[in-house]
């Protein structure tokens, strides 16, 4: 069997035989806890709160409705009452406005209006409901679904690309839905492929789940336009542009879209979510969450209603084992440190990793002997070791005519530098200047 | 949880490999030649190389006590220096010219332009130039089995034919490291096989190299001469051991495959049109001076940039 991939990247630790075999386990918060959930968990404008503080909730009530075309709804996923709308810290560490409910633990549902034919849905029908559910990229980026599945030229989409590379150590949650739920995955595509006519659906998998490429092709034996793609196990298989190159041999860059390329690509469990949002009609409110790292007595995976605190995911995880030294919001890769766990969880939170050691600081950063491993090591070509330099100079031209603005941010030239450089973190840094320079203009 | 967490910008994990062990794994690639070296020329040749690695030790702590600045001498590429220096003399060479010559590589090459990744040129080199212009005599004194002898590149220049077979196992005269080409080759095939260095440079040069010989030499394809050629002097060492020196070295990919032509025509130049049948040290260091100038032409386009920009823009 011969695995696609890309050209560079790097070969972390997986430690993902932690929580691999662990069965997806439902979670319910306690009652009288506070469930939060900040009114921008997606990219586009944030969405605007349509409930007040005294109302009572049921689990699937809309709370927020969508802010604009390129934004998402969002779904009580407890039964309460609205105890505050007020400002909380989130796991990149901004405060976001945020709807906090006091969870009255009877998770009372609205209703949820499922669908038997989904055969008879328009195109428009579908849609409607992918964007009423709120789905967002579920594999951290929080793009409106709706909004991708909207391309300008529908005719132009060849391939529908299922992102279940899950190249970040750790994780297992898209691993664990892939073995427990695998139809969700088929049909979720099947409802895309539904959209896109001339389309051809491609799951793409890192070859560490054998399992999973297995089965996967045994289910889709019978499709003639579902074609499982056994990929590489490289980080970062799963990035985006990485995953399209594997897929399909096309190529983009920081100014195309997936759609440019005649791609869409959606992760596991936005894909599963479509699923549950057209079949059960049912909205986001519950995803598939890995707790793990050597800290955690219990790592393993659960099904969490979204809005649940970081903190009451490790209780329920068995607590902590070891003192924790650095805690992640995703994966090590390109998670975020937090310095709390009292944070919640939103649609787009997939892991909490919890480590004894945070071995970065350890590291003493010494002088760059120009080595080239982070230009190895980089997936989009770029010379990762000059473009730190630019950002510590601030040599702004510079730093884009080396084409710095197509950094991807996936952390493989920091990963790989014998120098133990912060390359990754100065070049995010100045991105973000540019970027913002750029938008002054 | 009491204990305050570290909070730190992503990615949160890192490589194996950091400097110290990459430098070890260069020691390493360099051990079959250099005991290649002492078994060829003896107990003079293991006394140059361990008073070479202690000089440029001591030489780089002393500097930096001296102007204030933390110790690196734990990188160990201080040792790499002092080892490919003694590599590049010759066995007789007296022992203070050997101190002076590291004292130079160290100082003068290295520390003074900001130490570690800031040198433009291979310390070693420097320091081997540095002693060639100075001790000219000491230098070019080769001596084999007791004998003066010359070394079969100037043998070869003079027209007489050598023996290819004994160069390619290095039992004939010349600097304590270059003669084996066999043992060189050991060296460079743990290095690539420990990812230290791939072929891009030396493949290059070496390939650059033989179509030069071939025009211009005027012995046109005669294998018996180009094996000499190759095996002769220091270009196989010169070749996988500095040309592939990291700092002075160009980082982008298609620079790479620039300094290996350049490396390969120049030494050409040198050997069939200079005065000396040695060519690879200058070759060596003027490339390195080129490493700017190849790296602004050869800045290499990102992922999914097409030759011609597309100004067609998404909306991200």
């Amino acid at each position: 069997m011969s695995l696609k991939t890309f050209k560079g990247g790097v070969h972390p630790y997986e430690g993902k035989e932690l929580s691999k075999d662990k069965p997806i386990k439902d979670i319910k918060p306690q009652a009288q806890g506070e469930m939060v959930y900040p009114l921008s968990q997606h990219i586009g404008a944030p969405a605007t709160a349509i409930v007040a503080v005294g109302d009572t909730v049921l689990r699937g009530q809309k709370i927020a409705e969508a802010g604009g075309f390129v934004s998402a709804p969002i779904y009580s996923s407890v039964s309460g009452t609205v105890k505050a709308i007020e400002p909380r810290r989130v796991a990149v560490g901004d405060m976001v406005m945020s709807i906090v409910i006091e969870n009255d633990g009877n998770y009372i549902e609205t209703g949820f209006e499922g669908c038997t034919d989904v055969f008879a849905l328009s195109n428009e029908e579908i849609i409607k409901k992918i964007q009423d559910a709120g789905i967002v990229g579920m594999g951290g980026a929080g793009f409106p679904t709706h909004v991708k599945l909207s391309p300008k030229e529908p005719d132009k989409i060849e391939y529908i690309i299922a992102n279940c590379a899950e190249c970040e150590p750790y994780l297992t949650s898209d691993y664990r839905s892939m073995v427990e739920e695998p139809e969700k995955l088929i049909e979720g595509m099947k409802i895309i492929l539904q959209l896109f006519p001339r389309a051809k659906g491609l799951l793409g998998v890192e070859d560490n789940k054998r399992d999973v490429i297995e089965n996967l092709q045994k289910m889709v034996a019978s499709e003639s336009r579902i074609e499982v793609v056994p990929l590489q196990t490289k980080y970062p298989q799963g990035g985006e542009r990485q995953l399209i190159y594997a897929c399909t041999g096309r190529s983009i860059n920081s100014k195309m879209l997936p759609a440019d390329a005649g791609c869409i690509v959606d992760n596991v469990a936005t894909i599963n979510a479509i699923y549950t949002a057209v079949v059960e009609g049912k909205p986001v409110i519950d995803r598939i969450f890995t707790l793990s790292g050597e800290a955690v007595m219990e790592p393993r995976n659960f099904r969490i209603p979204i809005g649940m605190s970081c903190a009451e995911i490790l209780e329920a995880g068995g607590g902590l084992v070891k003192p924790a030294k650095k805690i992640i919001s995703g994966g090590p890769m390109m998670g975020f440190a937090l310095f709390e766990t009292n944070i919640p969880t939103t649609k787009t939170s997939g892991a909490m990793l919890c480590f004894t050691e945070d071995e970065v600081s350890k590291y003493e950063t010494t002088a760059c002997i120009n080595c080239g491993r982070c230009v190895e090591a980089c997936p989009e070509k770029l010379i990762p070791s000059r473009l730190s330099k630019f950002a510590d100079n601030g040599a702004k031209s510079e730093f884009e005519k080396w084409y710095g603005l197509e950094c991807i941010e996936c952390g493989s030239c920091s990963f790989a530098c014998p120098a133990r450089k912060p390359l990754a973190q100065a070049i995010k840094t100045m991105k973000k200047q540019v970027l913002a320079d750029k938008r002054k203009k | 949880m009491s204990d305050l967490l570290h909070v730190a910008s992503s990615p949160h994990v890192r490589g194996k490999d950091d400097t110290s062990r990459i430098m070890l794994y260069v020691i390493i690639g360099l051990l079959p030649t250099t005991i290649f070296g002492i078994f060829n020329f003896g107990f003079r040749a293991l006394l140059l190389v361990l008073v070479c690695i202690a000089s440029c030790v001591a030489s780089e702590y002393i500097f930096e006590k001296i102007v204030h600045k933390k110790s690196t001498i734990s990188d160990l590429s201080a040792v790499v220096t002092g080892l490919l220096l003694a590599l590049n003399l010759p066995h007789t060479l007296p022992v203070w010219q050997a101190v002076i010559g590291s004292v130079f590589a160290i100082v003068i090459v290295k520390m003074l332009f900001g130490g570690l990744g800031q040198n433009f040129m291979n310390p070693a080199l420097g320091g081997r130039v540095f002693l060639l212009v100075s001790f000219a005599g000491t230098m070019t004194n080769f001596e084999f089995d007791g004998v003066s002898q010359a070394t079969p590149l100037a043998v070869l220049k003079g027209g007489e034919a050598v023996d290819a077979m004994s160069m390619l196992i290095g039992r004939c005269g010349g600097t304590i490291g270059e003669t084996s080409a066999l043992c060189i080759l050991l060296g460079a095939i743990i290095l690539i096989l420990l990812g230290v260095i791939d072929l891009v440079i030396p493949g290059t040069y070496i390939l650059s190299f033989v179509i030069f010989i071939i025009l211009f030499s005027g012995h046109g394809f005669d294998t018996g001469y180009l094996v000499a050629q190759l095996c002769g002097g220091g270009l196989m060492l010169g070749a996988f051991f500095m040309a592939t020196d990291y700092v002075t070295s160009p980082i982008t990919p298609m620079g790479k495959v620039l300094f290996g032509i350049c490396l390969g025509v120049l030494t050409g130049i040198f050997r069939i049109f200079g005065n000396s049948a040695e060519g690879v040290s200058y070759a060596i260091i003027f490339s390195n001076l080129l490493v700017p100038l190849i790296e602004k032409v050869t800045v290499p386009r990102a992922f999914g940039i097409k030759r011609v920009k597309k100004a067609k823009g998404g909306d991200n």
